[in-house]
């Protein structure tokens, strides 16, 4: 290779590095490999809006941790709150209607959230030891609850609840004559385009548009108001608010009491929008995955959601065919083999190996048995959300007292 | 003098947990229509009868040795979640390794201990580096590596690949482990049952577990790295060295989990394996603030709590009201502890002020 063009390689044009040129580049990618690989559900109206189930959960979570450590407490008390969302978000919703669903799974995480604040804020118990214990008080309480509540109701268990109603859908009007014909055409990038706009716009839940809602309404109340203000300030130095006036066990209360409603709203539309019943270990982790959606996403409610994004994808993997994940394994085996190549240039062995080796097995992977087993895809989000945070950029800066108790020095 | 009254203050605060768990005990059982007392008494009888005892005794050993586990993580403030998917992982590969080869009897259950505590330690370092060198906390990658040794498990335990339909069932399950694989059990005198041989071995972790931490350098840095990290790192202790130590130190002991069921009972590991007793481990570290008689305390009473409940059922009233107890001796056992520990600095402020206050100028 000559000078010339290794320079040219190391010195992309600037419009190569937007992240709009790149979800478009990859996505094209993506389409033209889902049709040469005969995968045609890769880009399918289902399967985006199945997307948008599987991260609104993510996203709702993430947004719940975000309060919390916005506020200097790290709420590892999470998925115990999901959890306490999908109980009684199930329990009310079969018996009264999804409103009192609504209404039951966000006090049950609200209240977990309080009795999270009440242990570590108050009683100044270790932040992680009080979630972990309230996530097994969350887990015991439910199982209990289940004994009592669903055994012996037709269609349910001491597992699972009966079905529960499902919130209504809307569509904005008009799209589905225009797109339809473009997704049934078959041409290559554009079919799958329109796809991708019917799967966002047609048939979503009310209460995927409230989860998405709640991105902008947390910025605008964490960055724009006083209250805001306030949480963000005790977060970063409690001694100065303090020291102002701003009581730092109001702020972290009331951060935790959202947190954990929050979360309760994850657990809800788990229960309904995800799925249609309470199943015994439903949220399977995504509180977690919210903690670490709010670590990528730097506490930061935007980057938040394209966390929640990226793992609520590889989440709808599950719904997907088998042989729609080996596409995708193609495609970041292609992407690796690309980072290695362009590290080898650059003379960087070691990177070269540490990508080349991956995308080796990937492809060789896809060329020998060509699905993945859904064994292995069930735990796609958690890989990833590994993975995610093992690579992803370095410059953090969470808020400068996340999980130091406050205590005022003269009663210690 | 001072250090009875002290020791007298730390017994309160189990104390006041378990006299709170067994009020919340009395009102849910008095909600459920059944008279407390009497309830609480029948469970208490059935619980100390010599069968039921030894039930205890062979639940608590896995629960013992998961909370050591957790007990060496929590020294350095790292929160293993994941000694479930450790103990599993390496009860699966144990298990597999186990019914492939065919040794004698001591070493063949030498590999197979080997094997267990090689992949626990190994599936813990995962963890561990990724702390160590990307900073990744260790609840969240060791919550994830759960999922992933789940969906492992899950894949190759099937007819395809390791594993074989049990006969008359719809277990799958790996191959049985040879005779000579086994840990023999101990017999008692009468007809009471046997105690399962594992036990030796948890004892011997946990004098392990005692020696390392009061008697050995490493030991002594975990420590100081527990009391003061700034302190201990201005001494010349190098903490990542020490925390991937640590956590795999934690996973090592967390892949003896699933042995005294492997070994001493199923033999094989299948669908029907026990999961979920890494969170119990959680529970009885914390419970027996990391002290190898503490958390033996702790796992005998857990036992003897979801033991016990047994007889719950024939008094109508669901026994998962033990993971509620369970849950609530937890959180009033870290609140009480707390507010000891405050009661103490207070008490100490207090005798430092008047010994200087008394102090010849």
């Amino acid at each position: 290779m000559t000078a010339t063009s290794m320079r040219r390689l190391a010195s992309r044009p600037a419009w190569l590095a937007r992240p709009v040129t790149r979800v478009v580049l990859g996505f094209a990618v993506l389409s033209l490999l889902s049709g040469a690989l005969d995968a045609p559900d890769l880009f399918s109206r289902g399967g985006i809006g199945a997307t948008l189930r599987f991260s609104a959960p993510i996203l709702l979570a993430g947004l719940g941790a975000l309060w919390a450590e916005r506020s200097g407490v790290i709420n590892i008390g999470l998925e115990g709150m999901m959890i306490a969302g999908t109980w009684f978000g199930a329990w009310a919703g079969y018996q009264w209607g999804v409103g009192a669903g609504l209404v039951a799974g966000i006090t049950a995480g609200t209240a977990f959230g309080l009795v999270h604040a009440l242990l570590s804020v108050t009683f100044g118990v270790d932040q992680a030891i009080s979630g972990l214990s309230l996530n097994l008080l969350a887990a015991g309480l439910t199982r209990f609850l289940s004994s009592i509540a669903f055994v012996g109701v037709p269609g349910a268990s001491i597992a699972t609840s009966p079905p529960v109603p499902d919130f209504v859908t809307v569509s904005v009007p008009g799209i589905d004559t225009l797109l339809t014909p473009a997704e049934r055409a078959g041409v290559p990038i554009l079919s799958d385009a329109a796809a991708v706009i019917l799967g966002l716009l047609t048939d979503v839940s009310v209460l995927t548009i409230a989860a998405i809602a709640l991105v902008p309404l947390t910025w605008w109340m964490l960055w724009r108001t006083r209250l805001g203000l306030r949480i963000r300030a005790v977060g970063e130095h409690p001694e100065a608010a303090d020291s102002l006036g701003v009581r730092p066990w109001r702020y972290r209360f009331l951060a935790l009491g959202v947190s954990g409603g929050l979360a309760g709203l994850g657990g809800v539309y788990l229960v309904t929008v995800a799925s249609s019943l309470y199943r015994e270990g439903q949220t399977a982790g995504r509180g977690f995955i919210g903690l670490a959606t709010v670590i990528f996403g730097n506490w930061n409610p935007w980057s938040v959601t394209l966390g929640s994004v990226v793992f609520g994808f590889t989440d709808a993997l599950r719904t997907r065919q088998e042989v729609t994940v080996g596409v995708l394994l193609v495609g970041l085996g292609v992407l690796c083999a690309v980072v290695a190549i362009r590290r080898a240039l650059g003379r960087d062995w070691r990177g070269a190996v540490l990508f080349g080796i991956p995308a080796g097995a990937m492809l060789a992977w896809f060329a020998l048995v060509r699905v993945v087993p859904a064994e292995l895809v069930s735990f796609a989000p958690h890989l990833t959300t590994l993975l995610v945070l093992a690579f992803a950029r370095q410059q953090l800066r969470p808020p400068a007292a996340l999980g130091v108790p406050f205590r005022r020095d003269s009663d210690s | 003098m001072t250090r009875l009254r002290g020791a007298a203050l730390l017994l309160t605060a189990p104390a006041a947990a378990a006299g709170l768990a067994f009020a919340v005990a009395a009102v849910i059982l008095r909600l459920a229509g059944a008279d407390p007392i009497a309830t609480l008494g029948d469970a208490l009888a059935y619980g100390l009868q010599p069968t039921t005892l030894v039930a205890v005794v062979n639940k608590a050993i896995p629960y013992y040795l998961a909370g050591i586990a957790a007990a060496v993580g929590f020294h350095l403030r790292l929160f293993n979640i994941g000694i479930d998917g450790q103990y599993r992982l390496a009860a699966f590969a144990a298990a597999v390794i186990g019914a492939a080869v065919a040794l004698p009897a001591p070493l063949h259950l030498a590999l197979i201990v080997t094997v267990a505590l090689v992949v626990g330690w190994g599936w813990a370092a995962i963890a561990g580096l990724l702390y160590v060198r990307r900073g990744v906390n260790v609840v969240i990658s060791t919550i994830m590596l759960n999922a992933v040794a789940t969906g492992l498990i899950a894949y190759l335990l099937s007819p395809l690949r390791l594993a074989q339909q049990a006969p008359g069932s719809n277990n799958i399950t790996t191959a049985p482990i040879p005779e000579s694989g086994w840990i023999p059990p101990i017999a008692l005198p009468g007809d009471v049952g046997s105690i399962n041989g594992f036990l030796v071995i948890a004892v011997f972790v946990g004098i392990a577990y005692w020696l390392v931490l009061s008697r050995t350098t490493v030991g002594f840095e975990v420590r100081a790295m527990g009391f003061s990290e700034r302190a201990a790192t201005v001494a010349g202790i190098r903490a990542p060295r020490l925390a991937l130590l640590t956590m795999a130190a934690s996973g090592a002991i967390a892949g003896l989990v699933g042995l005294p069921q492997l070994l001493g009972a199923s033999h094989r590991f299948g669908l029907d394996f026990p999961a979920g007793l890494g969170f119990t481990g959680l529970s009885v570290a914390i419970l027996g603030r990391n002290h190898p008689v503490g958390v033996a305390i702790g796992a005998f009473v857990w036992a003897f709590l979801e033991r016990s409940a047994q007889v719950l059922d024939l008094a109508g009233i669901s026994k998962e009201v033990v993971a509620i107890l369970q849950a609530v001796i937890v959180l009033s056992i870290v609140v009480a502890y707390e507010l000891v520990r405050r009661v103490r600095a207070r008490q100490e402020r207090r005798y430092v002020a008047q010994a200087v206050e008394g102090a010849p100028a």
